[in-house]
């Protein structure tokens, strides 16, 4: 399988990726102790590119978000290592007011609850509008105009009229689309959707699916997919990151690791999809305790490959099969030829 | 289906009408009282006008619903220098209630002020304005007033500070409860993510959902306020004697209970149902737009 010849697949080796996470790790006082729910991650983002973030509930792919967008609960919640570059400057560095400069503009971040992520007191033409006049300094008017036509553009029926009402007033589905207008109202190079569509029906889930692509290719926006759902990134996605307890598993174009895993968790969430198969096949166990990991690899407790080597060592993430392709299994050779 | 469903009762309930919010009849109710109140406040003293300094001897003591020596008709009586206590009333119905909102509005404002400080920022900052309030909840606020306006001496606007300091309490512990739920919802963090610092969220996030409580919290505490100031000018440490708040005639009329039982009383009843309509349009207030009753 040949990576497609139009756009460079392997978008680590891109000069300046649009978003580089590298070794982030990020640590929560809790009840339960100092946990660490990302531990040492590193992805990268290339412009223009759709990455699927995938993972278990509390794998912490919805902290490292948190992260990128400086969202973390305070001060419960802090960054304890690594770097966040966004166009090469290090978010974590920089000073508030710098970083909360390029919010808007530069990058903005879809929620999983679209009800809860609209403020319940404002008209949602209100609402979108916040954003010219912050941003743009657009008057009353101009704000309005703009986000009527906004929600023109994510697919809001009757836009003119539904400007005025109160998001309680509107559908999940429609409530999303609200949400989304207000992320690319500045036409963002960087776009995080967290678990964009879990909240939808499933009919609408597709629609919203579409509407984000088609935003993304009309804006050339880098797309950062979080999702545990590997359907709905499947069409979608350039390359994905597979995160198990706060790590990268896996990473590579979204086919080829569908196709032929390199971790046997990749392999495990493969066999546990409906398809072909009579009966699905579950991973056994359930998924990690952050606040009691077990030494070594901290899949090793649930994979039938493990061997005393994954109960001692914690594998690094290493290239495997092919350009782009990496996998943080020791045994991850085994695993691509056999499962 | 073959079961024949008995006629259900459920469609007999709509007859009955629409369903009501809750308490929309006692807020009408309490609504219709201080209106009263209000529009006598308003329009009484020019109506019927009243001269603090004034004395007519020959008019002492009447009975309610005595014609006074001039003529006209005492409809609540006159107190013991001769004032129509109908005028005098509706006079200190002015100063009660002006004092009462004035103090409302100091006290909402340091409260909010504070409750969102401590609960935006938290930390430090939210642990010693916090033990600040709970020392002043331990020391019984009538004390506190006392002690305050005895150094300050009595007037108008220190009667207003006095009770401010007494009462934002309750405002700050309301709005900073109410912070902390707001500030952990997802639509503040959305609005973060499209750039917005603490001001702006603080302004278009956290008081927007302030308000209703903060309403409610204000619409009890009227009613305490006007009760407190009446307290506080009946020990002599309110309202100097030629502003006669309500506080002020009830405690002239206190020497002469035996033999003019309408000075003190007619006034405290004036007073006891104003407080008891701004109680009950608080609590209705509070069961319609309190959650967490809500979801009892």
């Amino acid at each position: 399988m040949l990576p497609a010849p139009d756009r460079p697949a392997a978008a680590p080796r891109h000069p300046t990726p649009l978003l580089a996470v590298e070794d982030l790790r990020v640590q929560f006082r809790t009840a339960a102790g100092e946990i660490t729910p990302v531990d040492g991650l590193s992805f990268e983002v290339a412009p223009g590119e759709t990455l699927a973030v995938l993972g278990e509930s509390g794998s912490g792919k919805s902290v490292t978000a948190q992260a990128v967008m400086g969202l973390l609960p305070r001060p419960a919640g802090r960054v304890t290592g690594g770097r966040i570059l966004f166009d090469g400057v290090d978010l974590l560095t920089r000073p508030a007011a710098e970083v909360r400069a390029l919010r808007g503009p530069d990058m903005a971040m879809v929620f999983q609850d679209p009800l809860s992520s609209l403020n319940p007191v404002f008209r949602v033409g209100t609402q979108i509008g916040e954003v010219f006049r912050r941003h743009r300094g657009a008057s009353r008017r101009q704000a309005r105009a703009a986000a009527i036509d906004l929600m023109k553009r994510v697919g809001i029926p009757d836009a003119a009229k539904r400007v005025d009402d109160y998001p309680h007033q509107f559908s999940g589905g429609m409530r999303q689309r609200v949400m989304i207008a207000m992320a690319i109202a500045l036409h963002p190079r960087l776009l995080i959707a967290d678990e964009p569509t879990t909240a939808l029906d499933v009919t609408v889930q597709a629609q919203v699916m579409a509407l984000l692509t088609s935003l993304q290719q009309e804006y050339g926006m880098a797309l950062v997919l979080i999702t545990h759902d590997l359907g709905v990134v499947a069409d979608v996605a350039d390359r994905m990151l597979l995160v198990y307890a706060g790590r990268a598993a896996e990473t590579g174009p979204i086919r080829e690791v569908y196709e032929r895993p390199a971790h046997p968790y990749t392999a495990g969430l493969m066999a546990s999809l409906p398809g072909e198969q009579e009966r699905l096949t579950p991973i056994p166990g359930s998924p990690p305790n952050l606040a009691a990991l077990p030494p070594g690899c901290p899949f090793h407790p649930r994979c039938r490959y493990a061997v005393d080597r994954c109960r001692a060592e914690r594998p690094p993430l290493r290239a495997v099969a092919g350009p782009g392709r990496a996998a943080a299994c020791h045994r991850a050779e085994e695993v691509l030829d056999g499962a | 289906m073959s079961v024949i469903a008995p006629p259900a009762p459920a469609e007999a309930a709509p007859a009955a009408g629409p369903a009501r919010r809750p308490g929309t009849a006692r807020i009408r109710f309490a609504l219709t009282v201080i209106a009263v109140y209000v529009a006598a406040a308003v329009v009484g003293p020019v109506l019927l006008a009243y001269d603090p300094v004034a004395t007519r001897t020959a008019d002492r003591l009447l009975p309610p619903g005595s014609r006074t020596s001039d003529g006209g008709l005492a409809v609540f009586g006159t107190d013991q220098v001769g004032q129509d206590l109908l005028a005098q009333m509706l006079q200190g119905a002015r100063v009660s209630i002006a004092v009462g909102v004035a103090t409302l509005l100091l006290a909402g404002l340091i409260g909010v002020v504070v409750g969102v400080v401590a609960g935006y920022f938290g930390g430090f900052l939210d642990g010693l304005l916090m033990r600040l309030a709970d020392v002043q909840l331990a020391f019984p606020s009538i004390l506190l007033a006392i002690f305050i306006a005895a150094l300050l001496g009595p007037s108008v606007v220190n009667v207003v500070i006095v009770l401010a300091v007494s009462n934002w309490v309750t405002f700050a512990r309301v709005v900073r409860s109410q912070v902390l739920t707001v500030r952990g919802r997802e639509f503040v963090d959305a609005t973060r993510t499209l750039g917005a610092g603490t001001w702006h969220v603080v302004r278009r996030c956290v008081l927007p959902a302030c308000v209703a409580p903060v309403l409610v919290v204000a619409t009890v505490e009227l009613g305490h306020v006007i009760l407190a100031e009446a307290s506080l000018s009946f020990l002599g440490l309110g309202t100097p004697a030629s502003t006669p708040s309500w506080g002020v005639t009830i405690a002239n009329g206190r020497n002469y209970l035996a033999e003019a039982w309408w000075i003190a009383t007619i006034p405290g009843l004036a007073l006891a149902l104003l407080v008891v309509a701004f109680g009950v349009l608080g609590d209705a207030l509070r069961d319609r737009f309190d959650p967490r009753l809500k979801s009892l």
